[in-house]
């Protein structure tokens, strides 16, 4: 059986002027399957998750998601990046409208739905996160995890196909990452395919199916994670694991 | 007959003020209609022009910079009389009236588009991300998510700016506009009396005052808790 992956990148370039971030990387994900890249800050994680959505033009390489390429000039990308959510580290909820209106936005304006129709899905989307009860506050009245859980709802009443995670839990104080990792847990019980970036290695250990390691614009490893965690077999990854396992 | 007297006969010559007081309202009206037609049309160019630059097109927004650096830094008098007594050797010749209004017009598009482009800008990028990630266009980006906030930040110094250059309806007068101005200094020549520059300034107070405190309770009403 040839396994298709739902997303597909190969050979990816990025030039930032002078600076080369990505140096060449191809990650293929299967469908359900969830993907945790780590690696130190500066590696080009987030700007690999970027560039599979075009948030981040690649300067060479191909991105294909769903069977999309994402790359080619005639993909209407707007229509595209409906089928891939993405979560930022900042949340980045719109402050000036309702969670509700937070979510509906895309619903209404690219989804096409009716205002009714929206907020039934995003009355929906908020209750999968646990906030059915907030859909009328603004992102000011709430805590960082709950605004967290609203940017995954935002991104989830649109039934991506994929989900990016940039570093979701990073901006959070401490007691709040469980609520955000509790919905993603959730997510990923839903067979959603997932790519995340983050530190928190305790969930990557107990829900990732595979760890990436990424360093200096490469992939340097990867694996499952009890066999990156416990057995790196480079040098680089030896020393970043060893690093964060300190602290 | 004592100072005080003297000084109310001077200034507040009831006398005077009853006969001049139509040509005051009459100059009321020529303020107003000269007002609404420059903030109208003065802040709908700034805005037209903060979203061409926000399109990024190098050359184009050279175009912009530059035009707007200009009617920031002329005087808004050079750029009425230029348009009164220049404009007719080059072909149209606008009114005083038109020509006080494209001057300021311009002025507060310049103003304005500043005003409008530093709001836009100081939107963080999550917010462009966030909403292109969803599938919005740039358009819609724009208008849905980037345009709402700018605007919240863009009204205490736009209300200020147009407060400003409205008032600046009073240099119409040296282009024989009959605006407040106007017919105050020439119902002042015509009397020999004050009184009407008094009315004048009365005038002023009576149109501009609703205005400065309803710009005050706009910047409180769209003011919003983060």
């Amino acid at each position: 059986m040839v396994q298709k992956h739902i997303v597909e990148a190969r050979g990816i370039h990025k030039h930032f002027g002078p600076l080369h971030v990505l140096k060449g990387v191809d990650l293929q994900v299967d469908e359900r399957e969830l993907v945790f890249v780590i690696g130190p800050s500066g590696s080009g994680k987030s700007t690999l998750l970027r560039c599979l959505n075009r948030l981040e033009e690649p300067s060479s390489g191909s991105v294909v998601v769903d069977g999309i390429d994402m790359l080619d000039p005639r993909t209407d990308i707007n229509h595209a990046r409906q089928r891939i959510g993405m979560v930022f580290q900042s949340f980045n909820l719109y402050p000036h409208m309702t969670a509700l209106g937070n979510v509906t936005l895309a619903l209404r304006k690219v989804a096409g739905k009716s205002r009714a129709e929206a907020d039934a899905l995003a009355r929906k989307a908020l209750e999968r996160v646990g906030l059915a009860d907030r859909a009328d506050h603004t992102p000011g009245q709430l805590s960082g995890g709950q605004q967290q859980r609203v940017a995954i709802a935002r991104s989830i009443a649109l039934e991506p196909r994929v989900m990016l995670f940039d570093e979701p839990t990073s901006a959070l104080d401490p007691e709040l990452v469980g609520s955000v990792l509790e919905v993603m847990r959730s997510l990923r019980e839903t067979g959603m395919t997932m790519i995340v970036v983050s530190h928190e290695m305790g969930f990557a250990r107990n829900a990732a199916d595979r760890v990436v390691f990424m360093d200096d614009g490469l992939i340097v490893e990867q694996g499952p994670p009890a066999a990156i965690f416990e057995n790196p077999t480079h040098e680089r990854t030896r020393a970043f694991i060893g690093q964060i396992q300190r602290h | 007959m004592g100072g005080w007297d003297r000084f109310v006969e001077t200034f507040f010559n009831a006398k005077v003020m009853a006969k001049y007081l139509p040509d005051i309202l009459s100059g009321m009206v020529v303020t107003i209609e000269l007002a609404l037609l420059i903030v109208v049309t003065g802040l709908a160019a700034g805005l037209a022009l903060a979203l061409l630059r926000s399109l990024g097109i190098r050359p184009l927004n050279w175009l912009i910079i530059f035009i707007v650096d200009l009617f920031r830094s002329l005087p808004p008098l050079v750029i009425i009389v230029l348009m009164y007594f220049g404009l007719p050797y080059a072909g149209p010749s606008p009114s005083g009236f038109v020509s006080t209004w494209l001057s300021l017009a311009l002025v507060l598009m310049a103003f304005s588009e500043e005003i409008f482009w530093a709001g836009i800008t100081s939107i963080h990028h999550g917010q462009w991300e966030a909403s292109r990630s969803t599938g919005l266009s740039y358009g819609q980006t724009l208008f849905n998510v980037i345009l709402p906030q700018a605007f919240r930040l863009t009204i205490p110094p736009l209300t200020n700016r147009t407060i400003a250059i409205t008032k600046g309806t009073a240099l119409g007068t040296v282009v024989a506009v009959t605006e407040i101005l106007g017919q105050a200094s020439s119902a002042v020549s015509n009397s020999y009396n004050p009184s009407p520059l008094m009315m004048g300034a009365a005038a002023y107070i009576v149109l501009f005052f609703p205005v400065v405190v309803a710009a005050r309770w706009i910047e409180t009403k769209f003011a919003w808790k983060r």
